[in-house]
């Protein structure tokens, strides 16, 4: 019997998996490598920590349509990106393009790795300066004596 | 006493950021279309198919373009706000039925009524597209002389319609063109 269901995921997988591909023409490898390039770099709106290569929403098919339509029609990447850019605004691009608003999103981590460094830099210094525990001679014996204790046993 | 202070503060920091990021809906994608002229259009009617309205007719009025489909369900909690939207006849609505299958659409708004002063079919997206359509229902409010000014992403509320979108229609409607 669990060979049966074994067999039964399988096959369900498999036609998943045959309704996912899509097929593409494509006039020259260059053309079919701007198209890829490019899907991987579109974020699918609806999903929106996806691709439109990896989405399978809706909008991302009818999106990946038009970028093969675009090559087809010999428009370069940069038309296409503007394209999607005034329908859909920056957020379409996983690589938004450098701007007033998007500053701190470029900049943010080295921001944050530098203040990280800097905090460590004075922890360190910090720990360096203290001087170490001063103990007066009860302590000292108190401590041989501890020590002492635990070897014998 | 600044030993006990600092986690304090850094936690109150923290807390503000999350706070604010739970405040944000990632759904609302400011769009670039606001404040340019609406796409061209010219889309088959979805009662009357030998029939093409485009967005050329529409000049010279104030018109919401409310995208819809009968498979959405948002849709169908917004649509009775619609129907109370289009008894007051303040602005012209015009439905872009976006990848539907035009009788489950007609007969969507024979059940629920039909807001629309006309709706146009747009059955392969493209139309979509150039409005920057990713979430349906979406509205588009433009004004006299062909401009997008608002956008609104998600089913309405009642409240937008009696307050913001409302105020904004009566607004657009005194402007002169």
């Amino acid at each position: 019997m669990k060979f049966i269901y074994l067999i039964l995921l399988f096959t369900v997988h498999s036609v998943c998996l045959a309704a996912a591909v899509e097929y593409r023409e494509f006039e020259n490898p260059e053309q079919e490598n701007s198209y890829y390039e490019l899907i991987d770099e579109l974020r699918c709106l609806v999903c929106q920590n996806q691709t439109i290569a990896d989405s399978n929403a809706d909008l991302a098919k009818d999106l990946r349509r038009q970028v093969h339509e675009m090559l087809q029609k010999g428009k370069t990447r940069q038309d296409i990106i503007d394209y999607m850019l005034s329908r859909y605004g920056d957020f379409v691009l996983y690589r938004p393009p450098l701007k007033s608003k998007t500053i701190l999103l470029w900049t943010g981590p080295f921001i944050f790795l530098i203040l990280g460094l800097i905090l460590l830099f004075i922890f360190i210094r910090k720990k360096k300066s203290e001087s170490p525990a001063e103990m007066d001679k009860q302590q000292h014996q108190r401590i041989r004596q501890l020590l002492d204790q635990d070897r014998d046993s | 006493m600044l030993k006990y202070l600092t986690p304090l503060f850094l936690f109150v920091i923290l807390a503000v950021f999350l706070a604010i990021g739970l405040k944000l809906n990632p759904k609302e994608i400011p769009s670039p279309l606001i404040g340019r002229p609406v796409p061209d259009f010219s889309l088959p009617l979805l009662h009357l198919p030998e029939k093409k309205l485009g967005s050329s007719n529409l000049k010279g009025r104030v018109w919401l373009l409310n995208v819809w489909a009968s498979w959405c369900v948002s849709c169908r909690a917004e649509h009775p706000l619609l129907n109370q939207l289009a008894k007051k006849e303040t602005v012209t609505i015009i439905g872009l039925n976006y990848k539907d299958d035009p009788d489950n659409a007609k007969r969507w708004l024979k059940m629920l009524g039909n807001p629309y002063n006309a709706s146009v079919m747009d059955q392969d997206g493209r139309i979509g597209i150039d409005f920057g359509v990713y979430g349906v229902p979406e509205t588009f409010v433009i004004d006299k002389k062909g401009i997008i000014r608002h956008k609104h992403t998600g089913p309405l509320t009642m409240d937008d319609i009696s307050g913001s979108l409302g105020d904004m229609i009566k607004g657009l409607q005194n402007e002169r063109i």
